[in-house]
């Protein structure tokens, strides 16, 4: 049997992640295909929940097919759409599949998404979701019931390195560190200067950062994202890059730039892994890996 | 404290009105006319417009503080105009609403949208600083309310969303938690950005709340 993701985590190998993106709707047949595509080439895959609070699939299905097809997935848990019972029930659930890797996090607000007029739940936030995982392995529930059967999950979390200020995300990365993330997917990291420092800092904790890549597809895409995806900073320098590229080869010049950032991640030892995230473009990962080295091609 | 409200758009007030013709209107001269949507000049506009519409408009008042106890006597004295109309149009907040409707057996119908407590930060701008949860932390946050003012509500720390001190949501809105952290920073108590806060009780006083004083 494959090593489970905590055992990868232990390994000290370096770790690579990817992400699958649920469709709008039935049609899981582009999904499916995905995971196919990947699924024995990464170490684990995420599946995102409502990403950018759009409505869609849900991660815990994408999970199971994940895990029907052999391989290791992440589930995603926003709190912004389901208050606690909610959360705990799914959790419940997902353990009883077999998933044992949980993502934290707190959601993007609804606003940004395509539900504008939804209420926004947030009844816990993303370090109150880490703690109710460690207390359910307890074998209690939030509200100090007894359960028939706990769980044990492998708990991450995100952190944003980029940010600024930083210091208010660094008292919250360790928040999460105390309340029991085992590792970090960061958000996507394009200035390596910054997150070398942040590394500095996070290099003191006993736990896995992931450094998130997010695949630039052109400099319009690279610019959208900086002005409307909370928490992404595509650098100038990156956007003129892309913008100088020769016609039809943008692409190919943001598939160059991801892997660039994750060989020299990789070589100069920056953190403990790389989190690949291509939105939409899933068949694109094995590019990237190839190119960062990471794949035979 | 100011109920902050903002005048609901006059197709839905036509809507409400469909199939009344004459029709009492009542301000308040307290909040709404503190943010113009209720006072003396908007309620004889008002009235304009619903005359424009082919409405009787009975009589107009501006009751004092439409919200306590003297709304009562209010509506007493005016008990005439009232009666001869077959609905009131309150341009005062929702609680000036509940007030008479409880005083009036006819119906009664907002004319304004309530949409939160505010105070008035500076002239003409007013902002919603408490969203009354009854569990206050003001004096560990530095006198900001996270619950309130940060978008998600988040009482441990900011969301990965924020960026250059401002919120995920609106550019033009500073981040709570970049403010309190700030603040705090300034105070000499950054220890307090490192609590943990367990998840809220959010019935700590149940709806429908109630509190008696005597």
């Amino acid at each position: 049997m494959a090593r489970s993701f905590r055992e990868v985590l232990r390994s000290g190998k370096f770790i690579v992640t990817s992400e699958i993106s649920p469709p709008k709707g039935t049609n899981t047949e582009k999904m499916l295909h995905h995971i196919d595509l990947l699924k024995d080439k990464v170490d684990a895959l995420n599946v995102t929940d409502h990403q950018s609070s759009v409505m869609r699939f849900p991660s815990i299905g994408g999970c199971l097919a994940i895990k029907e097809r052999g391989g290791e997935p992440i589930l995603q848990v926003t709190c912004r759409d389901r208050n606690r019972l909610a959360l705990q029930a799914e959790l419940l659930f997902a353990y009883t599949r077999g998933i044992r890797n949980v993502l934290c996090l707190t959601g993007d607000a609804v606003i940004v998404g395509d539900h504008k007029a939804a209420k926004g739940v947030f009844d816990l936030d993303s370090v109150q979701l880490l703690r109710a995982i460690r207390q359910l392995e307890t074998g209690k529930d939030l509200g100090g019931n007894d359960l028939d059967g706990a769980v044990e999950f492998c708990a991450g979390a995100i952190v944003t390195p980029e940010a600024n200020p930083i210091e208010p995300q660094l008292v919250k990365f360790e928040k999460k560190v105390e309340a029991g993330a085992e590792f970090f997917q960061t958000q996507a990291i394009y200035d390596l200067d910054k997150f070398a420092k942040f590394m500095q800092h996070a290099r003191q904790f006993p736990i896995k950062i992931l450094a998130g890549i997010i695949l630039l597809v052109s400099a319009r895409m690279a610019k959208y994202m900086t002005d409307n995806v909370p928490g992404v900073f595509v650098p100038q320098n990156l956007i003129d890059e892309l913008a100088a590229a020769p016609k039809g080869e943008a692409l190919s010049k943001g598939i160059e730039i991801a892997a660039r950032t994750i060989a020299t991640i990789k070589k100069e030892s920056m953190c403990d892994g790389v989190h690949v995230m291509a939105i939409g473009r899933e068949e694109l990962v094995p590019d990237i890996l190839k190119a960062a080295g990471l794949l035979a091609s | 404290m100011k109920s902050i409200t903002k005048q609901k758009p006059f197709q839905e007030i036509q809507q409400q009105l469909e199939k009344f013709d004459r029709v009492y209107i009542a301000g308040c001269g307290t909040c709404t006319t503190m943010t113009k949507t209720g006072g003396r000049e908007e309620v004889l506009a008002m009235r304009e417009r619903l005359q424009g519409l082919g409405k009787l408009v009975t009589g107009w008042i501006v009751i004092p503080t439409a919200c306590d106890e003297m709304t009562e006597a209010a509506v007493k004295q005016n008990n005439g105009a009232i009666q001869n109309a077959n609905c009131i149009l309150v341009l005062a907040c929702a609680l000036g609403v509940h007030k008479l409707s409880t005083y009036i057996d006819k119906p009664v119908f907002p004319g304004l949208d309530t949409l939160f407590i505010g105070v008035e930060e500076s002239p003409g701008c007013f902002q919603e600083v408490c969203a009354q949860c009854g569990q206050c932390v003001l004096g560990e946050t530095a006198g900001i309310c996270p619950l309130t003012a940060c978008h998600k509500g988040l009482l441990n720390g900011p969301c990965g969303g924020t960026n250059n001190g401002k919120c995920e949501v609106d550019k033009d809105k500073d981040c709570a938690w970049a403010v309190i952290y700030q603040r705090l920073k300034e105070q000499g108590r950054l220890d307090l950005m490192r609590k943990y806060y367990s998840p809220r009780d959010y019935n700590v006083a149940p709806r429908p709340r109630i509190t008696k004083v005597i």
